[in-house]
Parts: C-alpha cells; structure tokens; sequence
C-alpha cells in the first residue's frame, strides 16, 4: 500500500543510494540486488549511468556487478559516448564554417569545454547540445555565416523569436538542415533580464585559445561559476543531481590541482556578480556530494547568503528537487517543492512586469490559441 | 542474473489465478539477455499473457532488472470515454494512452520499446533471427518485407527461433543471442500461419490497431528453454515479400550487404566504432543473400534445403 510514510521511506532511500554510489562509485557492487536495480534506476533518470560506468571502470571493479547491471552501465557509457562524438562532429563541422572571413572569438562552454580540456567529469556525461559564447557585437556575424553554411534557426512565433533575441543572452537554437544537434549561440551567461548582471565581457576577456583549435575555453573559474549558475539561479532544478556532480567534480579537479584556486573563485564570483548562485552551490555540494572547502573561505561565503529563512525554505526543497523521485513511489511534495523552484527560477530570470507580460502570453497562447 | 538452468520455474508452472495476482503486484521474467519486471493492471489480457508467456523462466523479486514495465487500464465513462492503456516504464509513458482492447499490443510494442531504446550494451539490428544446426540466419528488413511471417514459419519447421525484431550481439564476440517473443503477425499473415502450422498458438486478433489487425504467435518452448545459446552467424538473407513471385535466393555482394545491414540496425550508429567493427566481422564471415518470396511454404522449404546443404 502506498503511504505517505512509504512515499517519504522510498524518497530517502533514492536518495541514500545515489548519495553513496556518486560518492564512492567502486561500493556499487557491494550493494544488495534490489537496491542495486533501484540505484540503476534512479542513476538512469538522474542521467548519472555513463558517468558511473566510467567510475567504475577506471577503479577496475565492474567485474563483481551482476551481467544486467553492467550491461545498463555500458549502455550509457555507449549513449553519453555517441553524444559526446554527434557534438564533437558539430563542433567540427562550426569550426569549418567559421574558418574564413572574420576571425571572431567563439568560446564553448559547458560539456564542449570539459570535453575539451579532458575534465574528469567528461567520460559518460550526457551532452544536451553545443553551448557557444561569442562577443555580443558578434552575434549576428555568427548566425549570418552559420545560415549561410546550412544551419537553420529554429522555427518560433514572433512573439518567441523576438522574446529570446530581445530579452534573452541566446539566439533561437540553430541546428544544421542535415544534423540534430542543437547549436546555443550565447553573448551572455545569463539573460538581460535577470536579477543578476554577469559581464559577458569579461567573461571572454578572461577566455583562452586552445592549441590547434579554432576555439577558446573560458578561465577555470568561469568555468565552474557557469555551472553553478546554471544549477542554481537559471533552473528549476527538478532530476539535476548531474549538474551538482559536475560542480563537485570540478572544483575537486581544479582546487585539487592548486589551493588558490579557491581564493580566485571567491574574488571572480563577486567580479562577475555571482556570489549568490556561488553561495548555493558550495552550499549544497558539500551538504550534498562532501564537497570540501578551505576555512578561510568559509567567512566570505558566508556573507553571499541570503535572509536565513530564504537559506531554510531552499534546504527544504532543494534536495527534493535535485534527486529523481522514487520511479514507484513520487511525492508530492517533491512534485510542489519543484514546481516552487520552477517559480523561482522565471522570478530570477526577469523583472516582474516582463514576468507577466509573458505568462500572460504564454497563458493566452495554451488557452486560446492567440498569439 | 544469468542463473537460468531448465530447472528454473516457469510461468506455466504457476495457476493462472496465481500467475493474474504476480502480474497485478509485479513478476520478473527472463527475455533473452534481458530481466523484464512486468507489472499489468489490466483483467482482460492476463489470459493471453498466460498462454503467451507460458515457458519463460521466473525471476525473483531480489533481482537486478534491465527494465521495470507497466500497463494500467483506466476505466471509461460509459457514452462519455472509452477505457485506455497507458504504458510506462519506471514510472513514465513514453506515448499516448491507447484504447484498452489494445492493451496486449501495447504491452508487447512497449516491451519492444523498451529494449531499442535502452540496450546499447548491444549492437541491435533490426532483423528476424532463426538457427538451424548451430548456424545462425539473420534476415534483416525494414517493416513490412515480412520477415516476422518468415521468421514464423521457419520457427514452426524446426528452425530455433532467436528473435522476430532484434539481431542482438555483444560488441566484440561472433555470437549471436536469442531474444525469444511473442512474434506480432499483423494483417493477412495471422490466416498465413494459422493455414502453415496446426502448432501455431496464437493469442486473440487485436483489430484497429496502428499497424492494422494484430494477433501473436507463442514462441516455440525449445527457442525460450534454450534462449542462452548463442549462435554465429552463417548466412546474411535479406527477404522481401513479392506477389505471385516465384521463391529466389540470390548472391549478393558483400559490400551491399553491409550497407543493407548497418542501414537496417537501431542503434549501428550509436555504437560508432564498436557496432562497425561488429557489423565487419559479421559481414566477413557469412554469406550474403537477397531472397524474394510470396509463397511461405516454399520459401520456408527453399531456405531449409539450402541451409540443409550449407552445414
């Protein structure tokens, strides 16, 4: 019989398991069969298999797993692979496109910039599609000779096309007439609109060119300050465990590599006005996943929080949101607490006359067929 | 789980009033490589399933899962709202509920599903699949060129049955692995096999369904007690179905019939190198065939002899 007492058991069980096996991937084998299956399953929603694949076969001990539980494994290894090659292919094919005329600074981002830097949180990562920064001046250059080339802008209303130009940091998706994956042309991190004013600017200033490569990889930090911005500021969170396991893995990659590195992500956070979404994300990395953060950061943390009871209300829903609900068993509450988040995350995204103005829009479009 | 020695319980060993409630709570059985969790909360099929599903082996609940399954019917409103399905897996419909006389197409086609969308541990080619003396026979076609009516009838001539849909290997080793389902003959074949085989056992005919009448075919018990066997592949058939067209078996090159292959696979591309390599040795070491037929008797006869004379 389902209760609400089992409801909340089958919660804290999802959550125990992902817990243990993102943390310490090797002691998959240890567990029992129903709570293996369950892990496997909850890991598959949460899109964490190909990343616990790689876990596991780069400590060598996948070979005490039952035949099934490896064969899921090595499915999303297969899966996050063959996305990691289809955007590799399109960031081959951008490259090309953009080998004449103007040499404008393209920057990618996210999992096209862990693939190419090899970031350990890369192998068995299920890419969505191929995030690319450019100078705002340059934005329309890009999509010129990217339509030129063969790629097309998603087909929107007007009132879409001219939402995401106007008020957004992104044109439409662009995806090539022969291709699936979708290319996110950025001058920004976040929308014009937000509560938040990151510089884009800056962001490029402080970017790189790879070696032989006709892109540029932002700064470590702006590496990782993208991530937890994106967690914790521009989503609803709902199944995004993935992306706290990213924040995790990264700062343990780059602080693990030079201790300063902390200090620059502190003094960079306030730089580019991200102190909050940094807060969140230290925050519930190491609540969540152990992350670890030297003390005489802590203090300055400390005072990008904001009003406690905001701090309370988010350490009640935002772990409901972030872990997958019990395939058997879903909460409500966990279905409230991430419909809050959702709220929220449009809340940050504009100011509230736009806010509305949209909704109204959004709204009239669904019930009426307007718009 | 790979413990699944012939002494293993089976469904037909439960009452089918016994085998009704496990599928109301949950039964796990072994499909081939694959440990189905199956949960039906729909009376009007659980018949079918019964005699369907009678000779796989049960798995226990403290079993590692490939897939965790589930139909539910959800009452109509009389004049109002016709009873539907609705099929998920872990908890999520992958599509549209659909009406309940449906229901053990749906079940069977979500199973289907399933499995294509998630097993990329293997290479899938979309073919039909028959052993005949320890050599495999691939007869790989897109929908509609009648490989499941082939498949059927070969399987009712003493052929083991590997799979009517899914050419399944391991990157990596030669073999070939059973897959043993219901077979869904659609449309005219359903009288074609009910007229081949007195032995065909076949569950109800499902009219109005997205691929016109559909009724399935219990696989042979032989191809499910022995469903760990694998086999290699000796001959590559690609079959089409032609009206009033003499039976012909015709010698294909080999670098067509690696086109047709990888072109006919669901997940070929997915698997890059790997399914490449597959889909190469596969090619090197058996012979390809085109084969057209209208007559199910005399191509299940022709095939027979030839495969007789190939081995």
């Amino acid at each position: 019989m389902t209760t609400p007492e089992s409801v909340g058991r089958a919660a804290h069980e999802v959550r125990k398991l992902l817990n243990l096996v993102v943390r310490q991937p090797e002691r998959l084998p240890e567990l029992s069969l129903p709570d293996l299956d369950l892990t496997l399953r909850a890991a598959r929603r949460a899109r964490l298999l190909g990343h616990l694949g790689y876990r596991l076969r780069d400590q060598g001990s996948t070979n005490q797993l039952p035949q099934v539980a490896l064969d899921q494994l090595h499915g999303g290894m297969a899966m996050a692979d063959a996305r990691a090659r289809l955007a590799s292919w399109e960031l081959d094919r951008i490259a090309w496109a953009m080998s004449s005329g103007r040499q404008v600074p393209l920057v990618v981002m996210k999992g096209c910039a862990y693939l190419f830097l090899r970031l350990p949180n890369a192998p068995g990562r299920l890419f969505a599609d191929v995030d690319l920064m450019v100078a705002e001046n340059d934005l329309h250059y890009v999509e010129e000779v990217l339509e030129d080339m063969g790629w097309e802008s998603a087909e929107l209303t007007p009132y879409d096309d001219n939402y995401y130009r106007r008020w957004t940091h992104e044109l439409p998706p662009l995806t090539h007439v022969e291709r699936e994956v979708e290319i996110d042309l950025h001058h920004n991190i976040l929308p014009r609109t937000a509560r938040l004013k990151p510089s884009g600017e800056r962001i490029l200033a402080q970017s790189h060119r790879l070696p032989d490569s006709r892109y540029a990889v932002p700064c470590d930090e702006d590496i990782v300050l993208h991530a937890m911005v994106h967690l914790m500021f521009d989503s609803d969170l709902a199944d995004k465990l993935r992306d706290l396991v990213d924040i995790a893995d990264l700062l343990d990659h780059f602080a693990g590599a030079d201790a300063a590195f902390w200090d620059r992500l502190v003094l960079r956070a306030s730089e580019l006005d991200l102190r909050r979404p940094a807060y969140y994300s230290l925050r519930y990395a190491s609540r969540l996943l152990d992350t670890d953060y030297p003390e005489r950061i802590a203090g300055e943390i400390r005072r990008w929080a904001p009003p406690w009871i905001v701090v309370r209300i988010m350490d009640r829903l935002v772990p409901r949101a972030l872990y997958p609900q019990h395939p058997d068993l879903p909460s409500r509450a966990t279905e409230l607490a991430r419909l809050l988040l959702y709220v929220r995350s449009h809340w940050l995204r504009m100011p509230p006359w736009l806010l509305a103005y949209h909704l109204s829009v959004k709204f009239l479009r669904k019930n009426l067929r307007l718009a | 789980m790979t413990a699944n020695s012939t002494g293993a319980a089976r469904v037909g060993d439960l009452s089918e009033q016994h085998f009704g409630q496990r599928l109301h709570d949950g039964i796990g059985v072994q499909i081939g490589p694959f440990a189905a969790r199956i949960v039906v909360r729909s009376e009007r099929i659980v018949e079918s399933l019964y005699r369907l599903y009678r000779d796989y082996a049960l798995l226990p609940d403290d079993t590692v899962f490939s897939f965790h399954v589930r139909l539910d019917e959800r009452r109509g409103v009389p004049g109002l709202r016709a009873p539907r399905v609705r099929f998920s897996v872990d908890g999520r419909a992958p599509h549209e509920d659909m009406p309940a006389e449906q229901a053990l197409a749906v079940l069977e086609w979500g199973i289907n599903l399933v499995i294509a969308l998630r097993s990329h541990a293997f290479l899938m080619l979309h073919s039909a699949i028959a052993e005949f003396r320890g050599h495999a026979m691939l007869l790989p076609a897109a929908p509609g060129a009648g490989k499941t009516t082939l498949c059927a009838g070969l399987s009712l001539s003493g052929w083991r049955l590997f799979s009517d849909e899914f050419g399944l290997m391991r990157p990596g080793t030669p073999d070939m692995l059973p897959v043993p389902r219901p077979l869904a003959l659609k449309n005219e074949s359903i009288s074609v096999i009910r007229g081949f085989s007195a032995n065909a056992n076949l569950g109800p005919e499902i009219p109005g369904t997205r691929k016109g009448t559909v009724a399935h075919l219990r696989p042979p018990g032989d191809s499910i007690l022995r469903s760990e066997d694998a086999a290699p592949v000796r001959w590559l058939v690609f079959p089409e179905w032609r009206p009033d067209t003499p039976c012909a078996l015709i010698e294909l090159p080999k670098q067509e019939g690696f086109m047709h292959l990888a072109t006919n696979a669901f997940n070929y591309e997915l698997l890059g190198e790997s399914g490449y390599n597959a889909v190469a040795t596969l090619i090197g070491t058996a012979s390809c065939h085109r084969f057209v037929y209208s007559d199910l008797n005399e191509a299940v006869a022709l095939l027979t002899d030839f495969a007789n004379d190939d081995t």
